[in-house]
């Protein structure tokens, strides 16, 4: 989710974790506590650059931008992610039958 | 991502979390704010919905962190500034560990450079020494333990073998050099070929020499050692196709040996060809020291069995001259034993080092256990901090591991100072070690040492730290109350620790100070030994050859030698001086062959073999050995070739029955040699050191007809000069001799100028190196042993003052409570004592064979010892024990 938020723009902490409550219709919200330390992972893995940039409102921050290979990543855990969900639904749709 | 610029950008990454995180709390801030929240309310909420900052600020670090190691750290930084704050006990850690670990560590090095290391020559696991036993030969193994080689043996064996890749014999000679500066007397290592084919090691500059160098009529040229060759030429590579003059014979030199060169021990000056006639050589002549290199793949029970053949094939190829049996060695039983070419350089030094290591070993253990005690001290005094952690939820784990963190610190310290101990130590070693210590040019502190030093280290600091640790480390079940803490007694347990620590120290004391009393004793009982020569201190010794090539004929030789000894016997200050083949204990390559006596029907036996020696007039008077019946040779007898001879106490007992009855009786070597009447009986003589028995000995006339017939004789070419004179050893006395003997010929070179007294120390020296090291070891332990119940009483004694005032309070006698300490402490020595004493017993017989004239089990030694040892822990306790006398009970019971 969060690679695939910052794959439309480059954005800070507090933007993107607006952007996905925003998304999903606040269905979804990415507590503060496992953002950032999940961000960290993140950029140690390869999938996210951090660069100094300002936000919306002109303080100094950090903006994360997805990398090459963090494109890479998203598509695979997105193709493994149909994969599960379809099965998900084939199960639950024979359930219902 | 490299290391470094992980550990660097680290910094970059906090900044940029917390800028991340306070940032979106700002904005989330202005976005309630716009909401219409007032400023605090708006931050309140702002941080309540975003949860503990600090917590996840540390979360999102720990992804760029190795937890284990950085914890680690932190221990490490702790456990670095609680040393800091006890700088005394941190430094008497550490330099007892670092004596400790540099003792070992340098004794180590000795071991590894001498026993492990493999010999400097290429792929030298397949070298091998010939070594031949001849257990059928009487009298053989009183002056030899081997048979040698001799010249048709090693034809044999070059010719016919097949498990030898190259084989060569050699021996060590010396010669006299001529032309350069003064005449001097040089070492060399005569060699066949196939010595250096076997060694493998090629030459610096020029090249080796080769089979035609072999040729008895040929040209025969010479190789340089690198440190001639640097002392004598100055390194000059043109040397090489130049001329010396080797014993008045022009040589030209075919190339240098590197640097570090040896033929197996031997530090020679000169390679020179050994060129034997191939087709005349008796059977006899067993003087060639044999190497050979196997063929890849052969082992050593092959090549015994292919000289086992060819010991056949040599009997039936080659005869001592008409009319003797080729086959009569058979009677000797020669049986091949060879064995690889480190064994026999190394010898039997490999003994004493393994001793002077596990002696070493155990004092280390000893300085273990008393770092050990004052770890217990220390951690008996941190208790109360322990029991508070554990009490708020630190893991056992984690508090033995900070403890033994400590200890591996400072056991890491002690080592790296102990390296540098090591290096000094390694130093003095080489300095006292016995000068005839193989290899010890190659002993250093190579990767292997500095290895063992770093293991070493880490071992002990587990091992002094685990007792600490597993006693002081509070279980959880078991916190002690912290209240009860101040005023219990110590606890049993610990103090048990502590008891066994001393019990062992004090029984591995005891071993080491009965095996060094044993060595003095030992040492002892060899100085009391009658060498067979008198005040060696005062005994000037000079060996003096005279080559073929400068004086043929042997009379001329016996008048010039007999001029040279006038000539010393007139330096002032000189007493008398004589001249002999070879003095004892020298290591000189002996001469032998058995005796026939006159009246004796020896039915086709072989006489047993005895030492032979040829001595000068006044040569026994000189060197201080008794005449025990007879005289001396006198000129007349040497210069008329009377057919006379000397015996030793031993020969003349055993052939005679008596001295006394030995004078006037004949002998003879030969059946075709005149007999030899006995005018005189010597004592017996140590010739191969104190501790070896002395060897039946004949002493012929320096001067003598040989086998070649009537009318042919010979004489020594190669004498000791033994002078005696109370300015032996001084330098002015050396020129003088010199000048006495270039006064009768200026071509002669004086070598192997030594006092009695150095030969003497030299035959002993395997003996003094141990016994040095171990008087060391012992008294470290025995240091460290006393200062072990010193610190445990001590301690106890001030653990106990609480108790002490109560016992007083109520009338106990400050004596009995002295008594009360010292009483324990002689329980536990009494127990120590006799553990030390069963390991003493045990081991004691594994070092038998270092002993001499001494029981291992010496009831002397091991009722002194022990008292002085029990004596000592008693004052050790005593001391600490009165103060108690100080104790006041009211300022005891005041204190709590």
């Amino acid at each position: 989710m969060i690679l695939q938020s910052l794959r439309l723009k480059p954005m800070h902490g507090y933007a993107l974790a607006k952007h996905i409550k925003q998304v999903s219709d606040d269905l979804l919200r990415v507590e503060e506590g496992s953002l950032y330390p999940a961000l960290q992972r993140m950029l140690k893995e390869g999938w996210l650059e951090a660069e100094t940039g300002t936000s919306a409102k002109g303080r100094p921050t950090r903006i994360y931008r997805l990398t090459n290979a963090g494109i890479q990543h998203l598509e695979r855990e997105v193709v493994s992610f149909e994969r599960m969900f379809a099965g998900i639904t084939r199960v639950l749709a024979a359930a219902k039958a | 991502m490299p290391l470094f610029s992980r550990l660097f950008s680290r910094n970059r990454r906090y900044d940029d979390i917390s800028i991340s995180i306070h940032e979106h709390i700002d904005e989330r801030i202005d976005e309630l704010m716009e909401e219409g929240m007032p400023r605090d309310e708006a931050e309140r909420t702002a941080r309540r919905e975003f949860g503990n900052v600090t917590l996840l600020e540390e979360r999102s670090r720990e992804v760029w962190e190795w937890p284990r190691l950085e914890s680690l750290l932190v221990d490490l930084k702790h456990v670095c500034r609680r040393l800091g704050r006890s700088p005394g006990f941190a430094i008497t850690v550490v330099l007892t560990l670092a004596i400790g670990i540099g003792a070992n560590t340098a004794v180590f090095s000795v071991l590894n450079s001498v026993l492990i290391r493999s010999l400097p020559y290429p792929e030298s696991q397949r070298l091998v020494s010939i070594y031949l036993n001849a257990l059928g030969a009487p009298g053989l193994a009183e002056f030899r333990d081997e048979l040698r080689l001799s010249a048709s043996m090693y034809l044999t064996f070059a010719a016919h073998n097949r498990t030898f890749q190259s084989v060569g014999v050699w021996l060590p000679r010396t010669a006299s050099i001529t032309g350069i500066a003064q005449p001097e007397q040089v070492n060399t290592a005569m060699i066949t070929d196939g010595v250096l084919q076997t060694l493998g090691v090629p030459a610096t500059a020029g090249q080796w020499l080769n089979a035609a160098d072999q040729e008895p009529h040929g040209t025969q040229r010479v190789m340089l050692s690198y440190g001639y060759w640097q002392r004598r030429f100055g390194g000059d590579p043109g040397v090489v196709g130049r001329t010396i003059r080797l014993d008045s014979q022009p040589r030209e030199i075919a190339g240098v040996m590197p640097r570090g060169f040896k033929v197996v021990s031997y530090d020679f000056d000169l390679l020179v060809p050994l060129a034997f006639d191939p087709v005349k050589q008796p059977l006899a002549g067993f003087a060639y020291r044999g190497i050979a290199r196997l063929r890849a793949g052969v082992t050593i029970s092959q090549a015994d069995a292919d000289i086992a053949r060819l010991l056949n094939v040599w009997m039936d190829s080659w005869t001592n001259g008409p009319g003797s049996d080729p086959h009569f060695y058979l009677t000797w039983k020669i049986t091949p034993a060879l064995q690889p070419l480190k064994e026999k350089v190394v010898g039997s030094i490999g003994k004493v080092l393994w001793v002077v290591m596990a002696t070493i070993g155990v004092v280390m253990l000893i300085a273990c256990t008393n770092v050990a005690n004052l770890l217990l001290v220390r951690a008996d005094s941190r208790q109360h901090e322990l029991a508070v952690r554990s009490a708020l939820g630190a893991d056992r784990w984690r508090i033995v591991r900070e403890l033994l963190l400590e200890s591996v610190t400072l056991g890491l310290l002690g080592g790296a100072v102990g390296v540098g101990v090591a290096y000094a130590g390694l130093r003095l070693l080489t300095a006292i070690g016995p000068e005839n210590l193989p290899r010890l040019s190659e002993i250093s502190l190579d990767g292997r040492s500095l290895a063992f030093a770093l293991i070493l280290s880490a071992l002990s600091g587990l091992l002094f730290g685990s007792i600490p640790a597993l006693h002081c480390a509070p279980s959880r079940q078991a916190v002690p109350l912290l209240g009860a803490m101040r005023t219990s007694s110590v606890s049993r347990e610990r103090q048990r620790g502590r008891n066994l620590l001393v019990v062992a120290q004090v029984s591995m004391a005891l071993v080491l100070l009965i095996s060094a009393v044993l060595l003095i004793r030992t040492f002892h009982a060899m100085h009391n030994v009658d060498p067979g020569f008198s005040d060696p201190v005062s005994l000037q010794v000079m060996r003096i050859s005279i080559p073929e090539t400068l004086v043929r004929d042997p009379q001329t030789i016996t008048r010039l030698q007999n001029s040279i000894q006038e000539k010393l016997a007139a330096i002032p200050g000189v007493s008398s001086a004589g001249f002999t083949a070879s003095v004892p204990m020298s290591g000189a390559e002996p001469a032998w062959d058995g005796v026939y006596i006159e009246g004796k029907n020896y039915a086709g036996e072989q006489p047993p073999l005895r030492l032979y020696n040829y001595v000068s007039p006044g040569y026994f008077h000189t060197a201080g050995t008794r005449i025990v019946a007879g005289r001396e040779f006198v000129w007349t007898e040497i210069y008329g070739l009377r057919p006379v001879g000397l015996v030793s106490e031993s020969l003349a007992r055993q052939l005679w029955g008596s001295a006394s009855a030995a004078i006037g009786k004949r002998f003879r070597e030969y059946p075709s040699m005149p007999w030899h009447e006995v005018v005189g009986v010597v004592q017996d003589v140590r010739e191969n050191g104190v501790d070896q028995a002395s060897p039946t000995t004949v002493y012929w006339p320096s001067m003598m007809h040989d086998i070649f017939g009537p009318g042919s004789f010979d004489a020594r070419r190669t004498v000791y000069f033994a002078i005696r004179s109370n300015r032996a050893g001084t330098q002015a006395f050396i020129n003088e001799m010199q000048l006495a003997v270039w006064s009768v010929n200026s071509n002669l070179a004086v070598a192997s100028i030594s006092t009695m007294l150095d030969i003497y120390s030299q035959s002993m020296a395997r003996t003094s190196f141990t016994l040095v090291m171990l008087a060391i070891a012992g008294t470290m332990a025995l240091a460290l042993g006393v200062l072990g119940i010193y610190g445990v009483i001590s301690y106890a004694v001030s653990q106990r003052t609480r108790e002490i005032g109560i016992r007083m309070a109520l009338g106990a006698k400050r004596s009995e409570l002295a008594w009360m300490f010292v009483r324990a402490a002689m329980v536990l020595t009494a127990v120590g004592t006799a553990v030390g004493l069963g390991a003493a017993a045990a081991l004691m017989r594994l070092m038998r064979t270092l002993l001499f004239g001494i029981s291992p089990l010496d009831p002397v030694t091991f009722t002194l010892v022990p008292l002085a040892l029990v004596a000592a822990a008693a004052l050790a306790s005593y001391l600490p024990a009165r103060r108690t006398a100080s104790v006041d009970p009211v300022e005891a019971l005041r204190a709590e």
